[in-house]
């Protein structure tokens, strides 16, 4: 198993993000898987593609549970089966490791795997709300935890156990916007300044609104196939060679340490040894940023750099597009926007991109492994995929 | 302790009705566990019981909410934390404060409660919470 394709990515796409008004989540859907098919020539969609796995966080948005068969109709796969799969921010990161199992399972040759969020259509406070559903209601909630929030206890620890500091954060806010402006899918394509950021109103002290990622709409697609189909089907493929997955403790005050999620250590061990590759050998990764400190974090859990080294990490300029460890390429949760369901496939959305040469301006030279870290909730789920270009 | 309830969220929220902070700790491995369950976090094992907890502990970490959801919106900004107790465990909660800027990690809290709510509906939960000591 080690360092074989388990499954290969044939095509990929992404609606635009943004505030989209008057767009529904499954036409958002409609729109990414278009543009992931309109790669494929030689695909006929609505035939070849025989299952869905789609990413979805909340059905309080659209007043709308049941998602997952309007999203594949929408998206013209009628009458194949549409499951959805919840796993708060981790959403889309879950469902894809839904589409290998049913690929490697044998029981499909090719699956779509996706994911969805329309946010915008309530306002901020209600947002805040239906993201909070994603932590402890009787303990988090109700004790007035938010999703800033319990990132903001992570941040605060973090300072006080290695000195990291607010113009460590703000400097991943500043990296992404500047990626982000490249992509012309993001959300925010804007660079912000130092200043900009640390300027910026209170969210959740320490956290500002800069260090926040983005309430957006959009929804994101790849189709995967068995490995050895790759080829007939298109010419540029990406393989997953690495898939892995993990729980911590639901509640963020129950874990050992408030500076680590350790399910992300553990699920990039996983994934890391699945792919026989370590984490010097990552070309360009897709960290999950919902929060500045996560991105500082998730160095450290992915072994980039030694624990409470992330604020270093980042200050050393390894992160950065021209730098040895290419990390948010497409601007991250932070500036292409976290439309929740969608992100983890917009993830390898970007990987694919990067993998195949496609990503232009962005473009990390002879990127030939690809990692993607997806956090579900304050982590008690993670999920890291490792990619491999043809 | 000398009544037996079941290690649920409910009766965690009904002895705070009482003044009182409770935690479940596993019989065999001695782990202490908020929220209660009946299934040990630790060792797995099926046998838990009630444990009184100090009503004072350390602050280990906080923020202070500026953006809060609609049924936070009256005390909004407010102090949050996780506090960690004499007997092991830690726990979130509000810090009620009228200077949040004073908060430090290390500091004791105080434990305190507001009473059940009177109206209907679920949850109908008192409130524990942790203030500075006096």
């Amino acid at each position: 198993m080690r360092g074989k394709p388990l499954a290969t990515i044939i095509s990929a796409g992404l609606s635009k993000f943004g505030r989209r008004e008057g767009v529904y989540a499954r036409e958002l859907f409609a729109e990414a898987a278009l543009s992931a098919f309109h790669r494929v020539g030689k695909l006929d969609p609505s035939k070849d593609i025989k299952a869905a796995f789609i990413g979805q966080m909340s059905e309080a948005y659209e007043h709308q549970a049941h998602t997952a068969p309007i999203a594949a109709s929408w998206a013209g796969l009628f009458p194949a089966p549409a499951m959805r799969i919840e796993n708060a921010c981790a959403s889309s990161g879950s469902a894809l490791r839904c589409g290998i199992m049913a690929i490697m399972s044998g029981l499909y040759d090719i699956v779509l795997v996706g994911g969805v969020e329309k946010m915008t259509n309530q306002p901020t406070p209600e947002v805040t709300g239906i993201l909070a559903t994603a932590s402890d209601y009787p303990f988090e909630q109700w004790n007035g935890m938010t999703f800033p929030g319990l990132f903001a206890l992570m941040a605060t620890a973090h300072m006080h156990e290695y000195g990291t500091t607010e113009e460590q954060m703000a400097a991943i806010a500043v990296k992404n916007h500047k990626n982000g402006a490249l992509n012309p899918n993001a959300h925010m394509q804007k660079e912000v300044t130092m200043d900009e950021v640390l300027k910026s109103r209170l969210v959740s002290w320490p956290l500002k609104l800069y260090d926040c990622s983005l309430i957006t709409d959009g929804a994101s697609v790849v189709i995967l196939t068995k490995p050895k189909l790759a080829k007939k089907l298109s010419d540029n493929y990406v393989h997953i060679i690495g898939t892995g997955q993990a729980q911590d403790t639901f509640c963020l005050h129950e874990r050992e340490s408030l500076t680590t999620v350790k399910a992300a250590k553990t699920a990039a061990q996983e994934a890391y040894k699945m792919a026989d590759v370590r984490p010097k050998d990552i070309n360009v990764a897709e960290l999950h940023d919902c929060f500045t400190i996560a991105e500082i974090i998730g160095y450290e859990d992915l072994g980039f750099c030694r624990p409470g080294q992330g604020g270093k990490y980042i200050e050393s300029g390894a992160p950065d597009l021209k730098g040895s460890m290419p990390v948010n390429t497409s601007g991250g949760l932070k500036s292409k926007g976290h439309p929740v369901g969608a992100t983890g496939t917009a993830q390898i959305h970007e990987l694919y991109l990067q993998l195949t040469d496609q990503a232009d301006r962005r473009q990390v030279k002879d990127a030939e492994i690809g990692l993607a870290h997806n956090l579900g909730g304050s982590g008690a789920t993670a999920v890291v995929h490792i990619l491999k270009g043809s | 302790m000398s009544e037996l309830r079941d290690p649920t969220i409910e009766e965690f929220y009904r002895y705070c009705s009482e003044r009182k902070l409770m935690a479940v700790r596993c019989i065999r491995c001695r782990t202490v566990m908020v929220p209660p369950r009946a299934i040990c976090s630790n060792c797995r094992h099926s046998r838990v019981e009630w444990v009184e907890l100090s009503q004072k502990g350390k602050l280990v970490t906080y923020t202070v909410v500026h953006v809060s959801p609609p049924q936070f919106k009256h005390m909004t900004p407010y102090a949050v934390g996780i506090v960690e107790m004499p007997e092991g465990v830690k726990i979130p909660s509000i810090i009620r404060t009228s200077r949040p800027e004073d908060l430090k990690i290390g500091m004791q809290l105080e434990a305190d409660f507001s009473p059940r709510p009177q109206e209907g509906g679920w949850p109908n939960w008192p409130r524990y919470f942790f203030k500075e000591t006096d």
